[in-house]
């Protein structure tokens, strides 16, 4: 017990002694976060009348925001398979970065659904015992199971793995292995249940699409790796650890895998609308050219395709090449383009128009722009947080004194 | 409009800190020291929420089906009360039990209904909904003839009607026999009960906004924040599961009029229409005038094929 104490003793050491450029970094994120809260107090205080959702768009950038970082959460397992399924050593040096960004993403999931109930105060009516968790009709339910569960398997599983770093002994397969395969499939599941929240609602055509899961898999395992991307060479060029770089490699080779199936996924979609032709394609009309003078997604989706479709130009062009402002560049791309695409570009076009016709246009009030940003911040601060403890216990910097 | 009330007004809602916050004294010997944690964490949070006034009683509220009759004696009386204090009003709070062997259901003539929209503001003054931001379960669509494609329809039509060329058709919750916003609410904060309608406990509710995302019909709305009414505004015949004054934050519908129909009234827009367009009954009783209709009109629901099992009717005649 008191070696474990000494652990977290150790790491929040850790935590709070950093270079200069580790406390800017960090003091600018707590003032993004700083500013985020007061936006959300004020939130509290009027209500959700702050936000630009309405009855008719009761969804918007919050939930967006959710779902995009689910997929996040789930890309975690790119680094999982190759690291203990197939033990690629390169991998192996890095997975605990990927799982800890899983950790940092559903932190921020959280967050955002926090943000987006009208009574947080009642999220004690979904704990089972004192409330009732609607299990299993509710896919908001399963939700809420997988996600905190892929919680705790992501906290548990680089917990345990530095824990027994940290005293210099080797970590027990036992302890660790099953779950660590169980993760595999349960990573698969949170994107899948979040797709499943929306593709089984009769009610909303748009959404109402047996490949809504797949789409988001695969849109997930293309912004996924290149977040991974920035993040990895960040760490190389700032941490006290060297990347591979066909780690690097990897990453870019499964978004120039995955992201052309995104796109033949989206053909596929729009297909459908467009040649059916049927009462249902207008909210694909509304969302690529717009009905009449409402049109406010149709810059958006267009810039957001057009992003991802140069990111990936641009990854296909460097090859293996060395060109890392290209390669930081090109992920950027991909990254915002698929957050617009399965983002704002699929929630809020399923909105509308509505079931009774109507046509509400909906983008984000200044309050939910900063509650947002601050959720953003507040992920990369306990990202690089977690990080930075995790990186001085790999490289051997953090050890028990007993630890050979 | 006066309207002296911090919650009910222009009057920005002041947080209230857990110290504030009124607290069951002689609960409190009785319940943990994590429970008063718990509950001053929540007060604070939810000052701004709610309307004040946030005890630990209705912090540890349990779900409608789960209270006992004295717990909601209890909870009847603090509803009284808090109204009370806002309104300078007695309320007459009810809690009718569905009637056995009652389906209630709607038959809306598409060939009488004019659009006059009298069942809209019937239903606002009967079911106190908000009014500023304003706030209506009845829609009324104004459609042109020969097509029936809702997305086509003008729901904001304004002047004279009826209009030549157009036909009128109102909806509002159907009470679906099979509801997609049930089986979607994480916590069960609304459910169908045994005379079909489909009510939400708007003390359990959390407002995620699920179910109207659920709804193939439109017929959920939230509180975006706290209703406004003015005192003489209240409609004070009020059901627990129907019409009383909202919180902050949660989602409501058309509810029949509970309160009313499990009594022997009609619901409000039935009683205010001035066409006759809407007959309202009891269709498990042959006798009836919807079970009538629905046996020897052509009728047709909205949106069939999804299954959803609309209790409102629509026919020509």
């Amino acid at each position: 017990m008191g070696t474990y104490l000494r652990y977290w003793r150790d790491m929040i050491r850790t935590a709070l002694v950093g270079p200069r450029l580790y406390y800017a970094w960090l003091a600018a994120l707590a003032l993004v976060i700083a500013g985020g809260t007061a936006a959300y107090v004020m939130q509290l205080q009027h209500g959700l009348i702050v936000t630009n959702l309405s009855d008719q768009v009761s969804w918007g950038a919050y939930i967006a925001n959710f779902t995009f970082l689910v997929g996040v959460a789930a890309a975690a397992v790119l680094l999982v398979v190759p690291s203990y399924v197939y033990h690629r050593a390169d991998v192996k040096e890095v997975v605990l970065i990927g799982e800890l960004l899983a950790v940092s993403a559903i932190v921020m999931c959280l967050a955002f659904v926090t943000v987006d109930i009208g009574r947080p105060d009642r999220v004690l009516h979904m704990l089972p015992g004192f409330g009732q968790l609607n299990f299993p009709s509710s896919i908001l339910a399963w939700d809420v199971v997988v996600l905190s569960g892929y919680l705790a398997l992501n906290m548990h599983i680089p917990g345990y793995l530095l824990y027994r770093q940290y005293l210099g002994k080797p970590a027990r397969k036992r302890a660790y292995l099953p779950l660590v395969f169980l993760s595999i499939f349960w990573a698969v599941s949170i994107h899948t249940v979040t797709a499943f929240l929306y593709s089984g609602l009769g009610g909303r055509p748009f959404w109402n699409t047996a490949i809504l899961a797949p789409r988001f898999l695969v849109s997930a395992f293309a912004s996924g790796p290149s977040i991974l991307i920035i993040v990895l060479l960040a760490i190389d060029k700032w941490g006290p650890q060297d990347v591979k770089w066909s780690v690097i490699q990897l990453l870019r080779r499964i978004v120039t895998v995955m992201l052309p199936l995104n796109f033949f996924l989206l053909g596929c979609e729009v297909f459908k609308e467009f040649y059916t032709d049927a009462a249902h394609v207008i909210s694909a009309e509304y969302l690529f050219f717009g009905i009449g003078e409402h049109a406010t997604l149709v810059p958006y989706i267009w810039s957001g395709l057009a992003m991802s479709v140069v990111g990936l130009s641009i990854f296909i062009w460097l090859g293996e090449r060395d060109k890392r402002g290209w390669l930081v560049g090109a992920s950027a791309l991909v990254v915002v383009g698929v957050w617009i695409e399965k983002g704002m570009g699929l929630v809020v076009p399923g909105f509308l128009p509505t079931p009774a016709g109507d046509l509400v246009e909906y983008s984000p009030s200044w309050i939910e722009f900063f509650v947002s940003l601050g959720i953003w911040a507040l992920g990369a601060f306990i990202f690089t947080v977690l990080a930075k403890v995790a990186l001085a216990i790999q490289s051997g910097s953090l050890r028990h004194p007993s630890a050979a | 409009m006066a309207c002296h009330d911090p919650c009910g007004c222009e009057a920005p809602n002041e947080p209230m800190t857990a110290d504030q916050a009124p607290v069951d004294r002689h609960a409190l010997g009785r319940r943990s020291f994590l429970k008063r944690i718990m509950t001053g964490a929540a007060a604070a949070t939810t000052a701004a929420a709610g309307c004040g006034d946030l005890s630990l009683e209705q912090v540890l509220q349990r779900h409608y089906k789960e209270l006992s009759p004295a717990d909601k004696e209890r909870v009847f009386a603090r509803i009284k009360a808090q109204t009370k204090k806002r309104f300078r009003t007695d309320i007459n709070l009810v809690d009718p039990a569905p009637i056995p062997d009652v389906t209630f259901a709607f038959a809306i003539s598409l060939s009488v209904c004019n659009g006059n929209r009298a069942c809209v503001h019937a239903c606002v003054k009967e079911n106190n909904q908000s009014r500023d931001p304003a706030m209506q379960y009845i829609k009324v669509i104004e459609l042109n003839k020969g097509d029936l494609n809702l997305e086509k329809g003008d729901m904001y039509f304004e002047g004279q009607v009826p209009k030549k060329d157009k036909f009128y058709l109102p909806t509002q919750c159907n009470q679906c026999d099979n509801p997609p916003c049930v089986s979607v609410c994480p916590v069960g904060a609304t459910w169908k009960e045994q005379d079909g309608i489909v009510v939400v406990d708007y003390d359990w509710c959390i407002g995620c906004r699920y179910c109207m995302a659920a709804c193939p019909y439109e017929a959920r709305r939230f509180n975006f924040t706290t209703p406004t009414l003015a005192r003489h505004e209240l409609n004070t015949n009020q059901g627990y599961l129907s019409n009383r004054v909202r919180p902050r934050g949660v989602v409501e519908k058309c509810h029949f009029c509970l309160h009313r129909t499990r009594q022997g009234a009609y619901p409000a827009c039935a009683e205010a229409c001035p066409t006759g367009a809407r007959k309202f009954g009891n269709l498990a009783d042959p006798t009836s005038d919807v079970a009538q209709i629905v046996k020897n009109k052509r009728v047709f629901v909205l949106k069939e094929e999804l299954q959803t099992g609309p209790r409102v009717f629509y026919y020509f005649d």
